[in-house]
């Protein structure tokens, strides 16, 4: 058996197999529910009720899906280039401790605080992807390796600070940092909604990535150093300065999912704060082609599962650990049905 | 009628092979038989199907219908393996040899069994010393792979198969890294293997080596046999119509009139690159008007010097001048803003962007300036009619504007690259093998553009590897050996004999 490239894959081909992956992933969870003992029909009614049954339900997958939004771009907008940044939690953490620390500052005014914080949470994500970016431009150290470590340098870092000087003095001795003043929080997006206006920032941004991939001259420059550096080379586009673009775009697109996280939801700086949305994010991005406004849609699809998840296993004693083997199971049928869209098997 | 008598004397017969690639047919119900003790030529145009037919015959392709028999056993399909163990061998235009090893331990590369203490290499190296002498192939089996010269690793592969008593071997164009020299003691290392018995299919598109190495020639155009004739009842002319259908017109340039010196290099060094070698040191001049074709050796430094002159290197030593002003920085940009155009060698790979649209490829070295984009904004729809009217001008043909590139054939992806380099309105151009790997219809196309071209004024730098080619359109010819450059001969002062004693690297040393 061996692969052939499709010329021009059918309409059928394109949309039927992806829909194939899903139907996939579905047999596949009703038989983990199955070997858990539960009703696999029940199970999955359960996630999807409780992924979007109620209006409480919905908005909690709108916010869990908002800091996936953040990485999932951020994962996006630098595999477009190629550049394999698999630190966005680390991004993430730097942002969410800029985030806190500039927002903690007493005497900031009011209106700038939030703005400042953000630009304080991006920049600080942006330069932890530069040191990877250059020595990979510079030396060619292979940044998967680099951006990856840096993930548990971070949080090695972050666990200090809590431990030491960022830490609560009014906390009961528990490690994390002071809590933001009302000043430094985002608000909700409507009075009564549990929903924050980190959800609009998110979407905003992905609107705005679309925009540049496709609109401006770095967008075209990302995607050719993306597809062929060689050639990109040749016509004269400066790849060692496009990828150090597409890392800042990228490192500060993670950190603004700490932003949200803290100022938007939890209101200070815990060393769990993010439980892998930098990792989840690659799923993200992958499921969505890496396109931009595919990554809402994976996300909510992604944030929907862990939440129903969660929900289901209250209700029916299945594993929420059923969500992590269904996003598994959804990334590799995919990126299968993928590939079969471009590829063809055929026999000798 | 070749196939009817003497039937038992068939080493290797391919009946009726078709292969498709989406709605390209490349092979159309092809079928050969090959005889002991013959050299028979492939002759074919590139892309008229000859590789994709040796590789199906050596299993690396599965054939959609036909059938492939080695002395009278049919070969399952797909299993290079089976081509091996049943006696055949092929010698690829690109070696598959381990620069860090030996001749000796190439050759026994693959052959060693995994379960024995004892390699049993005295007995190897008498029998690689009985067959190098045996078949002229004169190479030291104790020297290191990565240090030999191409001719030499050429003998090394067709070695590697002889020694697995390979009894049909099939040489997919041996002649292209190849001197007019080396060509003829290879030719000879051929005529002693088909005394001995052997086979060989001989895979060519140069009309001479055809008539001076072959017994019997096929032709293929257009994935379907075309002809199929005794080389002793034919005649270059003959082959060229069988090949290309009808009788060429090799294009025959107006003499130049050769103008300013618009690009100056004098003692540029540039450093080598892996095996690749640097410039030692060369003197060039390209004058408006005049097409300056550099033969040579492929990997003699026709490699750097292109890099060189498209910016993507620059000069280590020695100084580089454009219209007399000496260049400092220098980069692929730098050299698009001095005004030299280039067409790369690899058109896939470096040319374009494969999963790109013509439009985006139309761009790639304008797309940051009006009309396409202003102040960072794409203007797509300028850049449409850009590649529009590259279209109509250059005769690409093509889905449309938004069609991937990589669906085009090599012809229109090259009409569209030299486009791209002559609308910017170009002072040099760098040819790098521009017609290599095109249809005849494309070569010509090309081969009068660029002849237009230097008529407009332009210095035209052209690099082939195809002797013929250089002769045929440049006003002077000079000779790049091992990084450094002959001297200049006008057009028509030197035969190709002449010129193939610069290739091979006499002379060279005292000029330079």
């Amino acid at each position: 058996m061996r692969l052939e490239p499709i010329a021009a894959p059918s309409l059928a081909r394109r949309l039927g197999l992806p829909a194939l992956a899903l139907a996939a992933t579905v047999l596949v969870a009703s038989a983990l529910a199955m070997l858990a003992g539960a009703d696999p029909l029940a199970t999955l009614g359960l996630i999807l009720q409780g992924a979007v049954g109620s209006k409480f339900a919905a908005l909690e997958t709108l916010n869990r899906a908002t800091p996936l939004i953040f990485t999932g771009l951020a994962v996006a907008v630098a595999f477009r280039a190629k550049l394999w940044n698999i630190g966005a939690e680390a991004q993430l953490y730097a942002g969410a401790l800029l985030t806190v620390v500039v927002g903690t500052q007493a005497g900031l005014p009011g209106p700038l605080a939030l703005p400042l914080m953000a630009g304080a949470a991006v920049l600080a994500g942006a330069l932890v992807l530069l040191g990877p970016v250059l020595l990979k431009t510079r030396m060619g150290v292979d940044e998967v390796v680099t951006t990856l470590l840096l993930n548990f340098i971070m949080a090695l870092l972050i666990s200090y600070l809590l431990e030491g000087p960022l830490k609560d003095p009014m906390g009961m001795g528990w490690p994390k940092s002071p809590a933001l003043p009302r000043d430094a929080r985002l608000p909700r997006l409507a009075e009564g909604l549990r929903l924050h206006w980190g959800f609009a920032l998110a979407l905003i941004c992905a609107a705005g990535i679309w925009l540049m991939q496709t609109r401006t001259t770095l967008g075209y420059e990302i995607r050719a150093v993306g597809l062929s550096p060689q050639a990109a080379r040749f016509a004269g586009i400066p790849v060692g300065r496009v990828l150090v673009k597409t890392a800042l775009i990228s490192g500060g697109l993670a950190a603004l999912a700490g932003f949200s996280e803290v100022a938007g939801l939890k209101g200070n700086l815990t060393a769990d704060l993010s439980p892998g949305f930098g990792y989840t994010g690659i799923i993200v991005a992958m499921l969505a082609l890496l396109h931009p406004l595919g990554v809402v849609v994976s996300a909510l699809f992604v944030a929907g599962i862990f939440v129903g998840a969660d929900s289901m296993s209250r209700a029916a004693g299945v594993p929420t650990y059923i969500a992590d083997m269904l996003l598994a199971t959804a990334l590799l049928f995919m990126v299968l049905a993928l590939l079969l869209t471009r590829m063809r098997v055929v026999r000798g | 009628m070749t196939q009817d008598h003497g039937a038992q004397d068939i080493v290797l017969r391919l009946t009726n092979i078709t292969k498709r690639f989406g709605a390209l047919l490349a092979n159309d119900g092809i079928s050969l038989a090959l005889r002991r003790g013959e050299v028979v030529a492939l002759l074919g145009e590139n892309g008229a199907g000859k590789t994709t037919l040796m590789n199906i015959l050596f299993g690396h392709y599965t054939a959609d219908e036909g059938e492939v028999e080695v002395f009278g056993q049919k070969l399952p399909p797909g299993l290079p393996g089976a081509a091996l163990r049943a006696g055949v061998g092929m010698v690829h235009q690109h070696f598959t040899l381990a620069d860090n090893l030996t001749v000796l331990d190439n050759i026994l590369l693959g052959t060693e069994p995994l379960w024995r203490l004892s390699l049993g290499r005295g007995a190897a190296r008498r029998r690689v010393a009985r067959l190098s002498q045996e078949f002229g192939l004169a190479v030291d089996p104790d020297a290191r792979v990565g240090a030999l010269s191409v001719g030499e690793r050429q003998r090394v592969e067709i070695l590697k198969a002889l020694y697995r008593e390979a009894r049909i071997l099939i040489l997919d164009e041996p002649t292209a890294v190849l001197t007019p020299q080396e060509s003829e003691a290879l030719f000879d290392t051929l005529r002693r293997m088909v005394a001995q018995g052997l086979s060989v299919i001989f895979i060519s598109h140069k009309l001479h080596e055809v008539m001076a190495a072959s017994q019997r020639v096929l032709v293929l155009r257009h994935g379907r046999l075309a002809g199929e004739v005794a080389t002793a009842d034919t005649s270059r002319e003959a082959l060229a119509e069988m090949m290309v259908g009808a009788e060429i017109t090799p294009p025959a340039p107006s003499p130049a009139r050769p103008g300013a010196v618009r690009l100056r290099l004098a003692g540029v060094v540039t450093p080598p690159q892996g095996t690749r070698p640097g410039l030692r040191g060369i003197d060039l001049d390209l004058r408006a008007g005049q097409i300056l074709g550099l033969a040579g050796v492929s990997g003699n430094g026709q490699g750097a010097l292109a890099d060189l002159l498209s910016g993507l290197e620059a000069p280590q030593a020695g100084r580089m001048e454009l219209d007399g002003v000496p260049v400092r920085q220098w980069s692929p940009r730098a050299a698009l803003a001095a005004g030299i155009g280039r067409i790369p060698e690899d058109r896939h790979r470096t040319g374009t962007i494969a999963d790109f649209s013509l439009t985006e490829n139309a761009v790639l070295e304008t797309y940051a300036r009006p009309p396409v984009a202003r102040r960072g904004l794409m203007d797509w729809r300028a850049a449409r009619r850009a590649a529009q009217d590259l279209i109509e001008a250059y005769d690409i043909r093509c889905p449309g504007p938004e069609a991937r590139i990589r669906l085009l054939s090599g012809g229109n992806m090259q009409k569209l690259i030299l486009g791209r380099v002559l609308e910017a309105g170009p002072v040099v151009i760098l040819a790098n093998q521009p017609v290599r790997g095109l249809d005849i219809g494309a070569v010509t196309y090309v081969q009068d553009r660029l002849i237009a071209a230097r008529d407009a004024g332009a210095a035209v730098l052209l690099i082939s590897e195809d002797l013929d080619e250089v002769l045929t359109l440049s006003d002077v010819v000079r000779v790049i050996c091992d990084g450094r450059l002959s001297p200049e001969f006008p057009r028509g002062s030197k035969t190709p004999a002449e010129l193939g004693q610069w290739m091979a690297g006499a002379g060279v040393d005292h000029a330079a």
